[in-house]
Order: structure tokens, then sequence, then C-alpha cells
């Protein structure tokens, strides 16, 4: 049976830079897929576009890959599919034809558009698109004025169309993580809208490969029993024409692929495992079954899918204030009494300048910051690292409270130290806003 | 008793404000027996300050697992929250250090 052989090199916009050249040259792979979006990511490209519209707004850490590996990637056959594009994939494009140049190869490079809705949402909203919030179902007219991107998590079969016509390289910005995956498999199996069961399966490959390493045991319970993680090997996706697959990873590579490692993935920011909702399909994540077949290769079989929803879902982000965040490291005798005085002392000095925050907040690092109640207190903390930090919308207060930190040092308890990054940084906040649109309004088109 | 990380997998992420849990148990037996146990009272519970919402449990037979959404637990989403652990990245490891009511 055909089958085709689908990696991910990037999980994230700074995962491992080795990775995806790793997968071109051992991987044996006919696919490459690098996510490099996360809900956070698109709204710091957004900052960056907003400083140089020309230029900025996409990962560039693609370019770089693409530069440093094209011949691999010509010899090798190897098509890559990459969520590079961000807000600005035309400007991503034009720095890979520079490439492409240099090295006197000729790279087919396609973009497909159409997520970007930000220059028509106004235009949608008169025509009684709601845009609400679908976690908290705020209307949109609370942050009209304050939006900053809008983008459709567009399907796979636009993303295919774009291999159909040839290209070594899609560029696209906002698809689903998973579509990554689903569209070289419509490419190639030659797949149709209502294959509900064997886009569903794919769709549960790019689930399972879209963040990395994560599914070959990174970030994985039993962390001690893994070899060789700093060779790590990132996740291959054996994906055959019915839909069944294959996860594995490159040979000679550290790191486990058991039915653990993969079903911990599976689970990874699920929500209702029955209704998962892809714009190409709804999966069941109760239908399938895993199997351990050989060393470091999971099967799974059975994957179940039902009818799309005639909604895509929208990303939206705005701008929601300022924020920062600083620390200062406090060590022993009595480190903790010696923090809580600490942060005591700050807090008072911006309450008595007549500073009031919309939101503030108080950790000891190194003491149940992460899991407060849960953790046990150890008889002894001989040090503690004390971070604050404020939220709000005026930007002066926020620049201020970053200049009471340092001088703790020289005017609070004895050994504080830990402040040699300087004043912390105000950032902008760009808060996120998932809402949904007909699907009937959304037209994605290639461009070669 | 049980304490969970001696009969299964966790791992935790974020979906906006909210957090979700997947608990993955090393047999069916385990499962099976954690069904009543291991419930969205008894986690939310367990969590305390750490969730401000509801706890909702969604069961997956198929691979001996079960998905707890824990709703409002990080003071805000990735972006404009100031708590340290802003993805919720740790609350599957929290989960494994709780105990259950469960014999061999």
């Amino acid at each position: 049976m055909k089958n085709i052989r689908v990696a991910n090199g990037q999980g994230f916009w700074g995962d491992c830079i080795e990775a995806p050249t790793k997968l071109i040259k051992y991987g044996n792979i006919d696919y490459l897929t690098l996510d490099y979006l996360a809900e956070v990511t698109m709204s710091i490209m957004q900052r960056q576009k907003k400083k140089d519209p020309e230029n900025a707004g996409y990962a560039t850490d693609f370019v770089a890959l693409v530069d440093s590996n094209i011949n691999e990637i010509i010899n090798n056959n190897i098509k890559i599919i990459a969520n590079a594009g961000g807000v600005n994939p035309y400007a991503c494009k034009r720095e890979l034809k520079k490439i492409s140049k240099k090295h006197d190869i000729d790279l087919k490079i396609a973009i497909v558009e159409g997520d970007d809705i930000y220059n028509d949402l106004n235009n949608l909203i008169k025509d009684n698109h709601e845009f609400k919030n679908i976690d908290t179902n705020e209307s949109i007219s609370s942050i009209l004025n304050k939006i900053y991107s809008a983008n459709v998590y567009i399907d796979s079969f636009s993303v295919a169309k774009a291999l159909s016509l040839g290209a070594d390289i899609v560029l696209c910005g906002r698809i689903s993580d998973p579509g990554l995956v689903v569209a070289p498999c419509i490419y190639e199996f030659g797949w149709e809208k209502d294959n509900f069961n064997m886009l569903a399966s794919a769709t549960v490959a790019g689930h399972i490969i879209e963040c990395g390493a994560q599914c070959t045991g990174g970030n994985f319970t039993k962390w001690k029993d893994l070899k060789d993680m700093h060779n790590i090997g990132y996740p291959i996706a054996q994906i055959r024409e019915d839909g069944t697959f294959d996860i594995t990873k490159p040979e000679n590579t550290g790191g486990l692929v058991n039915k653990f490692t993969v079903s911990e993935q599976i689970l990874y920011e699920l929500g209702d495992p029955k209704k998962y909702i892809s714009p190409d399909v709804c999966v069941d994540f109760t239908s399938f079954n895993l199997e351990e077949t050989s060393k470091d290769v999971v099967t799974v079989t059975g994957v179940k899918g039902n009818m799309p929803t005639d909604t895509y879902k929208v990303s939206i982000s705005y701008f929601d204030g300022f924020k920062a965040s600083g620390q200062l490291t406090i060590s022993g005798p009595d480190a903790l009494s010696k923090a809580e005085k600490s942060a005591e002392i700050i807090w008072k000095k911006l309450e008595n300048a007549g500073l009031v925050f919309d939101k503030t907040s108080t950790e000891f690092l190194g003491l149940s910051s992460c899991h407060k109640s849960i953790a046990k207190t150890p008889n002894i903390i001989n040090e503690v690292v004390l971070r604050l930090g404020v939220k709000s919308q005026d930007k002066n207060i926020v620049a201020r409270f970053t200049k009471e930190l340092a001088p703790l040092i020289t005017a609070g308890p004895p050994g504080v130290t830990g402040f040699a990054g300087g004043r912390p940084r105000v950032k902008e906040i760009v808060a996120y806003w998932p809402a949904l649109i007909d699907k009937k309004v959304i037209k994605t088109r290639v461009i070669l | 008793m049980k304490k969970l990380s001696d009969i299964a997998y966790a791992r935790s992420g974020d979906k906006g404000a909210n957090v979700n849990v997947g608990v993955v148990f090393i047999s069916k037996d385990y499962y099976n027996k954690a069904l009543s146990k291991l419930t969205s009272v008894t986690v939310k519970s367990y969590f305390g300050t750490m969730v401000k919402g509801d706890v909702i449990r969604y069961e997956l037979p198929n691979l001996n697992a079960l998905n707890f959404m824990l709703y409002d637990s990080l003071e805000g989403g990735g972006s404009e929250t100031l708590i340290n652990d802003a993805q919720g990245k740790t609350f599957g490891q929290a989960m494994l250090m709780m105990e259950i009511d469960i014999d061999d």
C-alpha cells in the first residue's frame, strides 16, 4: 500500500534548530513539517510586524534552515510545509527567493493566502458576523479599537492544492497544526472531503507529531528511563493510503517511542476527546487503538471521524495593556522570611507612590510557586527567588515598578543578589481572542 | 492508597486561561479502579486554590486515560498572565503527586 513519511522538525518557534537538519539528512522522509505558531507566537510576530511592516512578522529561523540545507532538501526530494509565514508570508518568501538565487537552485515557493482577515474584519462585523469570544462569550465590541490581527485556521485542502501545483515549499500563515500533516496525505492519496475516517486519522497523526519531541520522549513522565536525551529523535509519521499510520523516529537517535510517550502527547492540549474539531473533520479521540509493533514504532488504527462544522476558528489578537516581571535571588539564613520582607518593602513603596495596578503577582520560585499547597514545604529553605509582576493599561506605572527591584540589594535585607540582567523590560500585552466564522465567507488562494 | 505517579503518566498544557491534564494509567485494571476515585470532584478538591473554575472529566478507555479540564487556572491567558507557569506546563506533575484510595 502506498505510504508517505511525514516528519515534524519544529514544535514551536524556538525549538531545537538542529532537529529539522537531522530529519532532512537521516530521516528518509518525504515531507518535513514545521510548526512555528503557538497562540502566543502570533502575538509576538504581530508586535514585530508593527515595528517593521515590510520585513518582519514571520519565523526567521526558517529562512536560515533552508539556507543551510538547501542541497539536501533538493537531493533527498523533500517537500516542506511550514506555517513560518506567520503574519507576513510575503516577506518570508522574499527572503527565501534570495537564498534560492544565492545557491542557484530553482525553489518553487507557494504561499497559501486567505487566513489573514484583519483588513476585512470591520466589513464582516457589519455583515453580522459576531466574532464572539468562544471561551467567555463576550462581544467583540469591547476590543474593537485594539485589534492587532485576525487569522482563520484554514483547511488542509487549500494547502494540498499548493502541493498539486508543484510547490517545493508551502508557506502558510494560520492553518490548523495537524493540517500540516493532513495536507500531504490529501495530495498524495487523493482523499476527498468526505473521507472522514482517513482525514481524522491523518489529523491524529498530525496532533501527535505537531509538538516535535513531545511524542518521542520529551516532557515524558518516565524521563529517568530515557537514553541519549541530548540527541533526541524528532518524530516521523509513516502514513498509509487507508489512513492507518506508524509513529517513529530516525534510527540512532535518543528518546523513546512507545504507547505511553504517544498517549501522553495525544492528551496534550485536548478538550472533549469525542469532539476534536479541525477545519477538515471532527475526530473521535476515543475511537482508535495503539499498538507497539516494533522497537520505537507505535501503530495507530481505527480512527473515526465525522463531518466538520460549518465554521472556521479565528485567532484574534488585541492590545491589552502592559506588564513586567522581575526577580531577585535571596539567600539564607531565613531566606523565605527575607523574601517576604523584600516583597512587602517593594509593594509598600509603590503604594506610597500612589500607584495602583490592574493586577500584581508575588511568587517565591523554589518554593511551591508552581504547585501551591500541593507541594510540601521543605524544612530548610536555603535560597529562594522572589518574582514580582504587574499589569496595567498605563505604561508609565509599569516602568516605575521596574525601577524598584534593584534598590533592594543595598536597601533591603542582607543576602539579596541576582540582578545581573538589569531592570526588567516593560512588555506590551497582546492578548488572544478565539472566535468562529462561517466557512462560506473565507476564500483561500495559492500564490506560486 | 496508591500514589498516581506509581500507576499513571500525566501531561498538561494550556487552553486559553484553562489547563488540561491528561492521565494515562499503566493498565486497564488501574484505569477501571480509578474511575470512581479520580473524579472531577476529587481533582477539584486536590488542586485547591490552583483551580478557580470547574473541573470536567472526560474518559478515553481506548488509551486507559482520563482527561481533566481545569477551568480558570492560569490567572488569565498565556500572554497576559503574570504567573511563572504561564502555560500550565507543570500541572501534570502536580497531579502525579496525588494519592488515591485503590489497591492492587
